[in-house]
């Protein structure tokens, strides 16, 4: 396999990572506050109709974008409204914000299918670019792929050495001990569950916006899925995400690699790919019954009602 | 300001009346859009509702759309009453359609009265095996079943599209992503002519009473139902709960397996790769709609075989899309999981019931 082959497969692998990763970080950050929400992919197709439709009437791709991340924003605030405000099961909240964002979408969506736009283009870094391997996959993506880098930091730094990241944290992990000391429990996690909602809607908007570039009806074809699975990858450690995303993203693209590497093998098989390694993936971290749940934020999925 | 006042128990009626209310708001909101999309709401309403099923042939397709989801959503109020969230309806209702098809493509010479049982059951082991895998997956390994059978459903569709495309493909089709049409031995008979009404509906309906005999008469339902409510209880009963998973999974998963096969035996008459629009999630909201019992959802199934009907309807006549049906099916999970909320609690507007408060309110109307 030669070095500019490998060069392009990685920028792919990142390329395709980069829906996963912003999805997933999102729900880390939601999950680590107790709040399971199963809603992921309804808001990733919110956030890439809303966006497409808005860069495209309007020419502007920011505007896209952040209309995408006000979609995402406001579903999960429906979200967070039936599951936090009325108590409602998180597990059956979630799947309706699915079905609902699918059916919403595909509604707004109707009349854009398969129009054109100029998606985003890709911004070489000078110098960087050049680093052999490594320049390609990392410093001649697009600005989004940028910000995905930046926000990975920038969750990273939040529950390793932030306050407002250990109050998420606790919490997470004990919601009545927090509120007996005082934090506020249920805004907490409404701000979790909101940040997972524009995270989704940025990468909606980037499906529709910068990778494809344009609308399908269910387009995100289980991406939503594929993260919530990646943060019990991850174990909930938030360098894992990154790992495991990119590792998607790379399965995602097998057909190309097989292409290039001249085997014919059908496409819709090797489409199958991503979800049976997620099945796999869930196989392998779930077998060991109590490591598992020592992982998990203890209150996760469970609803809170304050008792004062 | 409102607030949620625990009620102590569960209420039965409320249980009842939520899904009542949640379709009234669904039509009020219904209403609401169809005004905002310039149209006039009472006449979009009887367009997409009423219009459908007002003469027999309508009936009839009522009947043709619900029939898989009844075989579905009676399934899944196994799986959900113990506890065990199968979301993978669509996946195995995809396997059953594609086994049971490249049975009876493989019988295609064959007639007799065997051909269309071996067709059939090949279906149900389709869905079965389908489910069995996530179940097997569950028990063996501990893995989550909701993302599973998710992961499922899409490799499902695809190894259906790559069938249609590849091994199953007619040979004299033109080339199109579609099988043969079956023989006439391995179609599902019509049992009224003139309309598409197949044995699929008494299938659904035969299912959904052998259901409620196993859930409300056997030994196996009080387990499962055990389970459900309290697993810890159920392991120190003695009841295996390993086993009733997997009995669990394999009922469900054969039932959509055979809402699957009975698609293609039957209206269709050939494997495409579009057997289902989104059937096995409709059953999800099915199920929930008519609270896990075999009557509420032969209820709920025809509620949402008319939502189906009404979508088609609304995009020949009033030029919406299509999709409107699957805008409908999420509001009304929506409502639905809202106005639950009423079985435990109840609504308290404390500036009511303060006296003082309600007091200054009345002094307030009087000095008016």
């Amino acid at each position: 396999m030669d070095i500019d082959l490998l060069s392009n497969i990685l920028y792919a692998m990142v390329r395709t990572g980069t829906p996963l990763l912003l999805v997933a970080l999102g729900e880390l950050v939601c999950e680590k506050s107790g709040v399971l929400n199963l809603g992921q992919e309804g808001m990733l197709l919110m956030g890439a109709v809303v966006g497409f439709i808005a860069a495209l009437m309007s020419g502007s791709l920011l505007l896209g974008f952040l209309l995408a991340i006000a979609a995402g924003m406001i579903m999960s605030l429906l979200f967070g409204f039936i599951a936090l405000g009325l108590n409602a099961n998180q597990v059956a909240t979630g799947l309706a914000l699915t079905i609902f964002g699918t059916g919403l979408s595909a509604f707004i969506g109707a009349g854009f299918v398969g129009k054109p736009i100029d998606g985003l283009e890709p911004i070489a870094l000078p110098l960087l670019s050049d680093i052999p391997l490594l320049g390609k996959m990392l410093f001649s993506q697009d600005l989004v792929v940028y910000l995905s880098f930046f926000l990975f930091a920038a969750v990273y730094w939040f529950f390793r050495s932030s306050r407002p990241g250990l109050v998420v944290k606790a919490v997470g992990e004990n919601p009545h001990a927090a509120n007996a000391i005082g934090l506020p429990v249920m805004r907490t996690r409404y701000l979790a569950v909101m940040f997972g909602g524009a995270m989704a809607g940025l990468a909606g908007g980037y499906l529709s916006i910068a990778y494809t570039p344009l609308w399908a009806e269910n387009m995100s074809a289980g991406r939503g899925w594929i993260a919530l699975a990646l943060v019990v990858f991850a174990s909930w450690k938030v360098e894992r995400v990154l790992l495991g995303a990119w590792l998607f993203g790379l399965a995602s693209i097998l057909h190309l690699v097989f292409q290039g590497l001249g085997f014919s093998i059908s496409p819709n098989l090797l489409a199958t790919l991503p979800y049976a390694a997620t099945v796999v993936v869930l196989v392998l971290l779930s077998r060991n019954q109590i490591r598992a749940r020592l992982l998990a934020p203890m209150s996760l999925g469970k609803p809170f009602h304050a008792t004062s | 300001m409102i607030k949620l006042e625990p009620r102590g128990q569960h209420s039965k009626l409320m249980a009842w009346l939520s899904p009542v209310l949640a379709g009234v708001l669904t039509l009020i909101s219904g209403a609401i859009l169809f005004s905002l999309l310039g149209q006039d709401p009472l006449e979009a309403l009887h367009t997409i509702l009423i219009l459908p099923v007002s003469d027999v042939y309508g009936v009839a397709e009522l009947c043709v759309k619900a029939a898989p989801i009844m075989l579905c959503a009676i399934g899944l109020s196994v799986v959900f009453k113990a506890k065990v969230w199968n979301i993978g309806a669509e996946g195995q209702l995809l396997m059953g359609g594609l086994i049971g098809s490249a049975c009876a493509l493989a019988l295609i010479d064959a007639e007799g009265v065997w051909v269309l049982p071996v067709v059939l059951l090949a279906g149900m082991a389709g869905g079965a095996a389908w489910a069995g895998l996530a179940a097997w997956l569950k028990t063996a390994f501990n893995a989550n079943e909701i993302l599973t059978t998710i992961m499922l459903n899409y490799i499902a569709l695809n190894l259906l599209i790559w069938s249609v495309h590849g091994p199953l493909k007619d040979p004299d089709g033109f080339n199109f992503p579609e099988s043969a049409m079956f023989s006439d031995s391995a179609l599902l008979p019509t049992l009224i002519d003139g309309t598409r009404i197949h044995w699929g509906m008494v299938f659904a309906l035969f299912a959904v009473v052998v259901i409620w005999v196993l859930m409300s008469r056997t030994f196996l339902g009080f387990q499962v139902k055990v389970l459900g409510l309290d697993a810890s209880a159920a392991r120190l009963a003695g009841f295996r709960e390993k086993r009733l998973v997997w009995i669990a999974l394999l009922i469900s998963g054969g039932l959509a397996g055979l809402a699957g096969i009975g698609e293609t035996a039957g209206p269709l008459g050939q494997l495409v790769p579009q057997i289902s629009p989104g059937y096995g999630y409709a059953a999800i909201i099915v199920a929930f709609l008519g609270r896990l019992h075999p009557l509420g959802i032969l209820l709920a199934t025809l509620l949402m075989a008319l939502i189906y009907m009404g979508g088609e309807m609304a995009q020949i006549t009033l030029g919406l899309p299509v999709a409107l049906t699957g805008l409908f099916q999420g509001m009304l999970l929506f409502y639905l999981l809202a106005c639950d909320v009423l079985i435990n609690f109840r609504i308290r507007i404390p500036a009511l019931a303060k006296p003082e408060a309600a007091v200054a309110t009345i002094k307030e109307e009087a000095a008016r």
